[in-house]
């Protein structure tokens, strides 16, 4: 499949009031994203996420590099007639309503007037919002504002979805929803690029990852082939063992209650303490192999640098 | 039709603002204190009370046009509503023709309505409908859409409170540049009269719009008047919106 969005080289610095020294936002960022994937864009906050994104939208414009979309220039309305739009902390108009607000963003993105109210409804129940539908902006909690701003980027049904903190301000039921939202946007064929800081919600839905530090891509690639499926250690819990016995084994942690929780290392140990454990006639409460995360590596992408 | 739509979402939010009611109710009152200003006067009191309304009228709507115009652009920038009208398949340009067509919108409402209200006020006092003001209040309009035009300018990169200075800074200008006149014939020639020159060609001259003595006074208006002050009036509103149009298509909205 094709790519839907290609970015190679760019740059991006801003000049903070009348300081005439530049600070350098982005550093030659380059990355694309295929069709019909999800995109994780992650970074810590400041890292240049939201600018990256600005420079798609054609909302600031980059001092070097090219950025197309759906190979043409962010400029071009016809590549965003294909595309939908959520920014972090949404702010909309405080005077209108949400199906007023909807309508508004459906005739800008030329939406046909018989199709208009239909899917209106249709996004207003998708996003969980049926009920709030004439209720003004202004009364909309944050999670609400996030969900509006939701059925406002699915308005023109685009193909390319970007979605910048997506999931912030809400709580673990709306995630979970908005979470399914992204998923079956991506079973309907759409593309998806998300941006978060919160490593859960990238590693639970997304096909490929690239992490920003300091305005560069310094990690990107497929979630596979990123998170080794190595076990780095064992944490095992155990009782009826004393603590000498076990000292060859792994670092004990804490004692509690009788309970001793174990750190094991070597994953050939992991057998020859269970024996033991068995010998003793004690107990095995639980065994955790850990394997890597993307929050290991992303620790460690941003330590490294 | 994207501008179209653009200018009814502008006129609807605008015409929800506390400011331009309050700016309604006191260009109302100045308007109905005409009348008592009529009788505390020696001599033709209706031409008081119409020159009254007529200036309230340009008084007014400048003041509207400053206040609104400086504030409508800049909040969609402040409030960060501009990411996502621009992720849409709309122009910069088109969204800028479109708040700007939205406010001449909001501005048309306001100075019928103060129109109006000294029509009835007039009314009142001669108890004839004196519509031969609606040529003066036709040429204030205009001069206000070029006012609206300048706010628009500047707040595609500046603050409302900067760019309200910089408009009223302006609107004053052009009501006072005449005087340049009398300067460049008291100038001797050379390159201070050259500048000069210069100088009186690039700044507004808002008197060209200003005929409300002789609708007051009913006067004859000079032949070719009416063809010129509204050519110029097109011809320097479109300049200052292209100029408009050129800085917003290449600024960033951080």
């Amino acid at each position: 499949m094709g790519n839907v969005l290609e970015l190679a080289d760019v740059r991006k610095s801003f000049r903070p009031g009348f300081i005439p020294k530049k600070r350098e936002v982005l550093t030659g960022v380059s990355f694309t994203v295929a069709a019909g994937e999800i995109f994780g864009y992650l970074g810590p906050n400041g890292a240049g996420k939201t600018t990256t994104i600005k420079c798609v939208l054609g909302l600031v414009f980059p001092d070097a590099g090219t950025v197309s979309l759906f190979g043409r220039s962010p400029l071009n309305p016809r590549s965003k007639d294909r595309l939908g739009f959520l920014p972090e902390n949404p702010y909309f108009y405080d005077h209108l309503s949400g199906r007023e607000f909807l309508d508004f963003y459906a005739q800008l993105s030329r939406v046909d007037k018989t199709e208009r109210a239909g899917r209106i409804d249709r996004l207003l129940r998708l996003v969980g919002l049926e009920r709030a539908a004439e209720q003004a902006l202004r009364k909309y909690s944050r999670g609400m504002l996030q969900r509006i701003g939701l059925a406002q980027a699915l308005i023109n049904e685009p193909e390319f979805v970007i979605l910048d903190e997506p999931l912030g301000g809400l709580d673990p039921l709306g995630r979970k929803e908005i979470r399914d939202i992204i998923l079956g946007l991506r079973a309907a064929g759409r593309t998806v690029l998300f941006t978060s800081h919160i490593l859960q919600d990238i590693e639970m839905i997304c096909d490929r990852v690239a992490i920003i530090v300091g305005g560069r891509i310094l990690s990107q690639g497929r979630l596979s082939d990123l998170v080794s499926e190595k076990i780095l250690f064992t944490e095992i819990t155990l009782a009826g063992v004393d603590d000498a016995s076990l000292a060859d084994f792994g670092d004990r942690l804490q004692t509690r209650e009788g309970r001793t929780l174990l750190k094991v290392f070597d994953e050939t140990r992991v057998q020859p303490l269970l024996d033991l454990v068995r010998e003793r006639g004690g107990r095995i409460h639980a065994l955790v192999p850990r394997t890597q995360t993307l929050e290991d590596i992303f620790v460690d992408t941003v330590a490294r640098r | 039709m994207t501008i179209l739509v653009i200018a009814r979402h502008t006129f609807k939010e605008a015409v929800r603002d506390r400011i331009l009611y309050l700016l309604l109710f006191f260009s109302s009152l100045s308007i109905i204190l005409a009348r008592v200003l009529a009788v505390l006067t020696v001599g033709d009191r209706v031409k008081v009370v119409k020159d009254v309304c007529l200036a309230s009228i340009a008084f007014f709507g400048a003041l509207m046009a400053i206040l609104i115009g400086t504030g409508l652009v800049y909040k969609e920038i402040e409030k960060r509503t501009i990411f996502t009208l621009i992720s849409k398949p709309l122009r910069r340009s088109e969204f800028l023709l479109g708040k700007y067509l939205g406010l001449v919108l909001t501005l048309a409402a306001m100075v019928a309505a103060m129109t109006v209200i000294s029509l009835a006020v007039v009314f009142l006092h001669t108890f004839t409908l004196e519509i031969q003001m609606l040529p003066a209040v036709f040429f204030i309009f205009l001069e206000l859409m070029l006012l609206t035009a300048v706010a628009v300018l500047f707040s595609c990169f500046s603050t409302p409170i900067l760019s309200s200075l910089f408009a009223l800074s302006f609107y004053l200008i052009g009501h006072f540049s005449w005087g340049l006149d009398t300067l460049i014939r008291k100038t001797p020639p050379g390159i201070g009269r050259t500048l000069l020159r210069v100088l009186d060609a690039i700044l507004p001259d808002l008197e060209n719009f200003n005929i409300k003595t002789e609708v007051v006074q009913n006067l004859p208006l000079p032949s070719g008047f009416g063809l010129g002050a509204a050519g110029y009036a097109v011809v320097y509103t479109a300049f200052v919106l292209l100029l408009a149009v050129l800085i917003f298509r290449r600024r960033d909205f951080v």
